[in-house]
């Protein structure tokens, strides 16, 4: 029995030595794993101001904003109809359009596919547009609305639309 | 140090020395010279020797490469450019290396196709089984990081979809995709990780097929008719019977991805990854590699995102509990007359699947790529169970030597089953 401090006292020695240094391992490990995330110079990463007031009705351009693809469609009167027609509740991804666009004629969309990363067709006139006439992923068969909505094909979510601003009729601030 | 420990003697000195201080003469002389190997093994029993040779191959020739190579998204392509047309014999060392991956893969699928037909999955071999799935499992990694390093428009696009990948894990897949990738998107933050860890992994390989190696020494190499050793009449040593039948292989594989690399150097490359990378255009076809090929048409047969990623990784981590599916204690297909063709019927299908990966979505090929989809998983869950349970396997050989003496048997006109073979009548002498 005399024994049994003095293990006691070694086992605490022995646990707090073993959970200090897993600690200090799980410590100096993280700057290791945060090393990999974004960089600040890549989180800096800034807007871009578009001009836009050469784009026709029903054209639309593709501009470069970090490094992703960005659609800026001025949509024809049919479009916007078809786009408005479609009851919200009927998508996969329910969102009506007028909560995707500040002002109906502009629609401005990450061009990025929501299923693995592809840029959806559709910006040329030649492209194939889709069953929708809005823009197809050749990658793995998305077919996306005139409002950027997904509406056949694996893709679980909508276009998204990027944060952007009007600075005034003729040119957007994307960022 | 115990001081009574019996060294081994070798008629060289030197050797001796060595001996004493490192027992790693003995160790080489019985693991690579000693080492008995069933003398019924056919050249099934070569393609983990040339797996072997491939990646060292795979090695060599990738450190060469790296000496040219820059891995900067505006330069990474150009560099690539520059070792195929300005660096002595740059051009060979990239065929080397773009090649050897196609071979690697399609030596480790025979590899694979042996252990499966031929049972060397099961007991006692499991976890040589498993270290050989997680050495596939790195090899398709290590192949997916070296495909993004020449920064075509397949590199690109292939590393986006992939990476992608990941997003579908419920909450924390984005995140977790933006750390692997460094950015929001492919870029130089990407490009530059992926070269360092294309450059790690074979090494890791390398340790991994070490262990699997050590492994499979300890109970020996499974052969044809998947019975054990059990007598030195059933084997041959390793030295040098099958080092040399091992060369013979060697020489004609060195034949095959000669051919390739001299006469047809671009048979296996995508045409659109010689285009530089464009984050803006994506290519009408995203085509992953061949030998990648099977797991991307599952991916694709499954009409949701999160599925299609959860099914498409299950069909490799599916491979790691073969052996406790599988309840036959029978290892050779050859004594499993039912079992055999559904294996056979396995391989086909991953066969078709590989096809159908490399082809559009849609129409017939969907449709194909959702059958052998079933097929391929009910191969697993279902018909390898069941079957091992139903199926009555033909009668074992009693030893590798009486295989031989019923085959000489048979030959001669005899083969009645009360007569003794000689190999039988020798194994009793013993």
């Amino acid at each position: 029995m005399a024994k049994k401090p003095k293990n006691k006292r070694r086992d605490f020695l022995q646990l707090s030595t073993v959970t200090l240094g897993a600690v200090g391992t799980a410590a100096f490990i993280w700057p290791f794993l945060k090393s990999m995330s974004p960089a600040e110079d890549t989180l800096a990463a800034g807007s871009t101001e578009v001009d836009i007031s050469a784009i026709e009705e029903g054209q639309s351009i593709t501009i470069k904003w970090r490094g992703k693809p960005v659609f800026i469609k001025k949509r024809t009167k049919d479009e916007i109809d078809a786009a408005k027609m479609v009851q919200a509740s009927d998508l996969r991804d329910p969102q009506d359009d007028a909560d995707r666009v500040q002002k109906e004629e502009w629609l401005v969309l990450v061009g990025v596919c929501t299923h693995l990363g592809c840029v959806p067709l559709g910006q040329k006139v030649s492209d194939m547009k889709g069953e929708y006439d809005g823009w197809y992923c050749p990658c793995h068969g998305s077919h996306y609305d005139t409002s950027g909505r997904i509406r056949k094909g694996p893709a679980p979510k909508n276009l998204d639309v990027p944060p952007y601003t009007f600075l005034n009729d003729n040119t957007i601030k994307i960022g | 140090m115990d001081k009574n420990r019996k060294v081994h003697q070798f008629k060289n000195p030197v050797l001796n020395w060595i001996e004493f201080r490192l027992p790693i003469i003995s160790y080489f002389k019985k693991e690579y010279g000693d080492y008995p190997m069933p003398k019924n093994c056919n050249y099934f029993w070569s393609f983990g020797a040339l797996a072997t040779i491939t990646l060292v191959t795979m090695i060599v020739s990738g450190i060469f490469l790296a000496m040219n190579y820059t891995p900067h998204t505006d330069m990474a392509f150009d560099s690539v450019e520059r070792i195929m047309r300005d660096v002595n014999y740059g051009w060979l060392m990239r065929y080397i290396h773009s090649n050897g991956a196609a071979f690697f893969f399609i030596i480790v699928y025979i590899h694979i196709v042996r252990a499966m037909y031929f049972g060397s999955y099961k007991y006692p071999r499991e976890l040589n089984w498993i270290l050989g799935v997680f050495i596939f499992l790195l090899m398709m990694a290590t192949s997916f990081l070296g495909y993004t390093l020449p920064w075509g428009q397949m590199s690109y696009w292939g590393a986006t979809v992939i990476t992608n990948l990941f997003s579908a894990i419920p909450f924390i897949g984005e995140g977790l995709k933006t750390w692997l990738l460094g950015d929001y998107n492919v870029g130089n933050a990407t490009l530059n990780r992926f070269f360092a860890l294309h450059y790690v992994l074979p090494f890791v390989i390398f340790g991994v097929v070490g262990l699997h190696v050590a492994a499979v020494h300890v109970h020996g190499s499974n052969n044809p008719d998947g019975i054990d050793i059990k007598t030195n009449n059933d084997s041959v040593n390793f030295f040098p019977y099958m080092l040399i039948k091992d060369t013979v292989a060697m020489c004609a594989f060195g034949v095959a991805i000669s051919a390739v690399i001299f006469f047809g150097p671009n048979l296996m490359a995508e045409v659109d990854n010689y285009i530089p990378a464009d984050p803006l255009v994506t290519p009408a076809h995203i085509v992953p590699n061949w030998y990648l090929a099977p797991f991307y048409a599952i991916l694709r047969a499954v009409p949701d995102k999160l599925g299609g990623v959860l099914l498409m990784f299950g069909a490799i981590v599916i491979l790691f509990v073969l052996p406790w599916l599988d309840r036959s204690k029978v290892r050779s297909c050859n004594y499993r007359p039912i079992y055999k063709w559904f294996m056979m019927g396995f391989f086909v299908n991953f066969f078709a699947l590989g096809y159908v990966g490399m082809l559009p979505a849609e129409g017939l090929y969907l449709l194909i790529a959702r059958v052998g989809l079933l097929y391929y998983f009910g191969f697993f869950f279902i018909i390898t169970p069941f079957v091992g349970w139903i199926e009555k396997p033909s009668k074992l050989p009693l030893s590798i030597s009486d295989v031989y003496a019923k085959n000489i048997a048979t030959n001669i006109g005899g083969g009645e089953k009360g007569i003794p073979s000689p190999a039988m009548q020798k194994d009793t002498n013993l």
